[in-house]
């Protein structure tokens, strides 16, 4: 077993647990947006970040992938944690205003659209990439895919067509934390 | 011809020498991708076609970049018994005149930029004088290479070949003292003792991160895991920095001698060199090199006869910056996009193919047979306290003497400016320099007495990076600058975590607020805190340094981004939004060039007449600023 | 060129069919073919025996490939920071407006020019400096970018 504290209170967890895993299992709740138990994490939302100390040095880490170490000291609110989280909701809110899902999160946080944001957007894939690790490592298919890089990333099917080796199972309906998916789902599963 | 053995490797080397300095004489051309974007080629092209249609005793052969780009292409002629002489901005006609002075046994007076009298063959047991006695004529006259304002700080270790040697002549890396140093390592050293030698040298990663290289080693050779990989970052992508590619390019022995010896130490027999595609010079010169090393027995199995084996494979980047960041190069190896992943687990423990892994970069591994040679005390003399050694920077921009330097670290940014690179041209005034490329910062003049060195730079906002300075003057916009850097990373952000994908686009729409003179001093602190979370959010070192080009300029130069809010000024005439072109009746005398150039037909006139330019017309292109020989157009 | 079974087996003969050569494959094709056609695509992900979303997330990651056939010659203009303070941005201007390109960048629609920026060519003491196919061109001024083209228009 491994010891240490997060925000104070002394927790223990297994070797090879995260800190999201030992957080969720004493009750501290951390938000996250692109984890879900059933496939590996893969760190690209950010909203899970916590602050670690670990003598020597404190820095702002992923809590879904950072594994535990005895004596750290975890906070999961300091200036840092709630800076960087409450941009990561302010801009998620003003790429995709009318998206529910992406309100209800806004309204958790009290954040609201800046005049950077785009009209009337609803839809709110942000790349999460819940869909094809799901569509990859529990199908078994690979009929998803991000495709290009930067600000034009997107989720979708090879050449923006329906996918041959999609079988539609709707896992990716499931898995998507915000909804894109039922919009999308026309147009890269199978004819 | 097969070195297996200490004997093969001492014959090599006497063979090379007798090629690097024949008892004849010998033109060198320097063809890295410098010299031949100058016209080089052309040039070693005449030179060959003459010595062959006069079956000349001589030898023209190619060399890499000795550094002085701005002065390419660099021509240099040895004959027997004399100092070497070189010679600068040679084009096919000056070489014509070369030619037939040198064809005649004479040493042209022509364009001489400087003569070498001693080739310091650090490597290789000392210097060789070229020349006995006194020195008559121009010759007396002419500085010598180490007289010149650029060289005079300067000191070549990792650039040790460049210039001196046929980068595709396996003999002649021998006969500078290469591969002795992997003998050396293999059959009196133990691993550890080489992984100590680096540590006690103090080397630390010249590709941008500064980690101490033998901490490194010692922590992949512990490492669980097998096989083992070496590496070698040569996807330098930094724009303004190409000290890579040049070494790649003129000397590409040292890096795998370097992989060698590191594969050696850390218990590895495979290896990846990942370079840039869009340097195919460099692609062709280790391709070359990777083949003769092989073909030799220096790469392969029992290297040496001493029962070490290693191999090195060479991968191809396809366009991509971030796959400068190690886990998103080792992503590329194995056939995916680069996308990086969390580094809380290290690569040295579990990198490519998640067996452990061990990652430099070119300069780097260049340094490793230096300090197997002559000892980590040796290399410990030159530097500072926390930074050993020296470090090649490509010093670029509003500079007279634009070129690669290599200089001990701790020389202050003030020297490489003002001594090594000639000051600023045109008597324009130093304003800033950049280091450390897209992840550094703009270093202001109040500051410029800084030594260069790892931690220094730390500091002061900026980072080592991989070595790119680039000067800036009154005419930059430092608002443009750093919106420059953002264009720069958004195009090259992987896209895979918000903070970066969405974080620095928000930036950049700020930053274009002030550069049209909207915005207020409260967007000043939120662009802070979103910097803030920029650096802390990020998945890797990307995303997390590429604030610092908005943190530095905010932190150094506030009062320009004032002037743009405040006032609607851009201050060096840059930004478009705040700028006006007009002309100025005095100085134009109606010479129509304007007139020609202009795209948008905004300026009209008759010859010898000033003319007049409709400001609802002009998109601001400067096309007219450009051509105007009269200083009529201003821009304010 | 067309893309015929034989060019395809000439390029994948030298790898095995292992994931990890996707990418240097792919590379070859674009070599080859100056683009990946869709045929080939589907022919070397058969070969490696990856998924075709896997081939085509790496051909629209990476810069190198490109879907779409490219120009006869290949303009590459240089903004990285040196030429950027050089005045690059304004070069890559007159290139685009003399090329008619409407986008950042593109193709001309004879297909005789294809125009794209690149971060550094590391020819940086000639800044602003473009390369047309293999050649480098230093020193460069709109005035200069446009009898550059000209040039390359006659050949």
């Amino acid at each position: 077993m491994i010891t240490f504290t997060i925000n104070g209170q002394e927790v223990q967890g297994q070797d090879g647990w995260t800190i999201l895993e030992v957080a969720r299992w004493h009750g501290i709740d951390i938000p996250t947006l692109c984890h879900y138990e059933a496939v590996e994490p893969y760190g690209a939302c950010r909203l899970c970040v916590v602050e670690v100390d670990d003598g020597k040095r404190s820095r702002v880490v992923i809590s879904c992938m950072y594994p535990i170490r005895s004596g750290i000291q975890v906070k999961t609110d300091s200036p840092r944690v709630a800076n960087v989280r409450r941009w990561i909701v302010q801009l998620l809110l003003d790429e995709s205003p009318g998206a529910p899902k992406i309100q209800e999160l806004a309204k958790a946080f009290r954040v609201t659209p800046s005049r950077f944001k785009k009209e009337g957007v609803e839809f709110a894939c942000h790349l999460c990439g819940l869909c094809i690790r799901a569509c990859q490592e529990v199908v078994g298919v690979q009929a998803l895919t991000f495709g290009n890089r930067g600000v034009l990333k997107e989720v979708t099917a090879p050449y923006h067509q329906r996918s041959t080796d999609c079988i539609r199972c709707g896992t990716c309906l499931y898995v998507c934390p915000t909804g894109a998916m039922e919009q999308l789902f026309p147009q890269v599963s199978a004819p | 011809m097969q070195i297996t053995s200490i004997d093969d490797l001492q014959k090599a080397k006497g063979v090379g020498l007798a090629q690097l300095y024949p008892d004849k004489p010998k033109i060198l051309v320097g063809m890295a991708t410098c010299g031949l974007a100058a016209g080089a080629q052309k040039v070693y092209d005449f030179l060959s076609k003459k010595a062959q249609d006069a079956h000349w005793g001589g030898v023209v052969e190619k060399t890499g970049c000795i550094g002085f780009c701005y002065k390419e292409p660099l021509v240099d002629a040895i004959l027997p018994g004399q100092p070497r002489v070189t010679y600068e901005q040679v084009t096919p006609e000056i070489a014509g005149a070369l030619w037939e002075e040198l064809a005649a046994g004479k040493i042209p007076e022509k364009q001489v930029m400087a003569r070498i009298d001693v080739d310091d063959m650090i490597l290789n047991g000392g210097p060789r004088k070229f020349y006995k006695g006194k020195l008559k004529g121009f010759l007396a006259k002419t500085p010598r290479y180490e007289d010149l304002d650029f060289f005079k700080l300067q000191r070549h270790i990792a650039m040790r070949n460049c210039g001196f040697i046929d980068p595709d002549n396996l003999l002649h890396y021998i006969a500078r003292g290469g591969y002795f140093a992997l003998y050396n390592a293999l059959t009196a050293m133990t691993p550890d003792e080489v992984i100590a030698a680096v540590t006690t040298a103090g080397l630390r990663g010249r590709g941008g991160g500064g980690f101490p290289t033998g901490v490194k080693w010692a922590s992949c050779r512990k490492a669980k895991g097998w096989p083992k990989y070496v590496l070698c970052n040569a996807d330098e992508g930094d724009p303004g920095a190409y000290m890579d590619r040049s070494l790649i390019e003129g000397d590409p022995h040292s890096i795998l001698e370097g992989m060698l010896i590191g594969a050696y130490a850390i218990g590895s027999s495979e290896g990846y060199i990942y370079v840039r595609a869009e340097y195919p010079l460099a692609v062709k010169t280790l391709q070359r090199a990777i083949f003769a090393a092989r073909e030799a027995g220096l790469l392969g199995q029992n290297i040496l006869g001493t029962g070490f084996s290693f191999d090195i494979k060479l991968n191809l980047g396809g366009g991509a910056f971030v796959c400068g960041e190690s886990t998103a190069l080792m992503a590329s190896i194995e056939g995916k996009p680069g996308e990086p992943r969390a580094k809380y687990v290290h690569t040295v423990d579990k990198g490519l193919w998640d067996r452990p892994s061990n990652l430099n970069n070119v300069e780097t591994w260049a340094n490793v047979p230096v300090i197997i040679a002559k000892g980590a005390d040796w290399y410990r003399d030159t530097g500072t306290e926390g930074s050993k050694g020296t470090k090649i920077f490509s010093l670029v921009g509003q500079v007279k003497n634009v070129g690669l330097v290599e200089v001990p670290m701790g020389v202050s940014i003030k020297d490489l400016v003002m001594e090594v690179g000639g000051g600023v041209p045109e008597n324009r005034e130093f304003k800033a320099i950049q280091i450390g490329g897209p992840s550094g910062g703009c270093i202001p003049k109040e500051h410029w007495g800084l030594p260069i060195d790892f931690d220094s730079l730390w500091d002061a906002g900026a980072i080592m990076g991989s070595g790119g300075m680039i000067v800036m003057d009154n005419s930059t916009c430092m608002v443009d600058v750093a919106k420059f850097f953002l264009d720069f990373l958004i195009d090259e952000s992987c896209g895979k975590c918000i903070p970066c994908r969405l974080g620095l686009k928000r930036m950049r729409e700020i930053l274009e607020e002030f550069s049209a003179g909207k915005g207020s001093l409260e967007d000043l602190e939120e662009l802070q805190s979103l910097s803030e979370a920029v650096k802390d959010g990020s998945l890797c070192a990307l995303g997390g340094s590429a604030p610092n080009p908005v943190l530095t300029t905010l932190r150094y130069f506030r009062d320009e981004y004032e002037a743009h809010i405040l006032q609607g000024k851009c201050p060096a005439a840059v930004c478009k939004d705040l700028i006006t072109y007009s002309i100025n009746p005095e100085l134009c005398n109606g010479c129509t060039a304007c007139v020609n150039e202009c795209p948008q037909g905004a300026i009209t006139g008759t010859k010898k007449e000033p003319h007049t330019l409709n400001a609802s017309l002009c998109i601001k292109c400067g096309a007219c600023f450009e051509v105007c020989k009269f200083g009529a157009v201003a821009v304010a | 060129m067309s893309v015929t079974f034989k060019a395809l087996e000439n390029i994948l003969e030298h790898y095995p069919p292992s994931s990890e050569h996707l990418i240097s494959a792919l590379q070859d094709v674009q070599a080859k073919f100056n683009y990946l056609p869709p045929e080939a695509m589907t022919a070397v992900c058969d070969h490696l025996g990856v998924p075709l979303s896997r081939g085509w997330a790496v051909a629209t990651f990476y810069k190198a490939f490109s879907l779409e056939p490219k120009g006869e010659h290949d303009v590459a203009v240089c903004l990285g920071t040196a030429c950027h303070v050089r005045g690059a941005a304004n070069v890559y201007e007159k290139f685009r407006r003399d090329l008619g390109i409407a986008g950042p960048e593109g193709t001309t629609r004879d297909l005789k020019f294809s125009l794209r920026q690149v971060r550094c060519l590391g020819c940086c003491s000639m800044a602003p400096v473009a390369q047309v196919d293999e050649e480098i061109h230093g020193n460069l001024s709109q005035r200069k970018a446009g009898h550059l083209l000209r040039m390359y228009r006659k050949r």
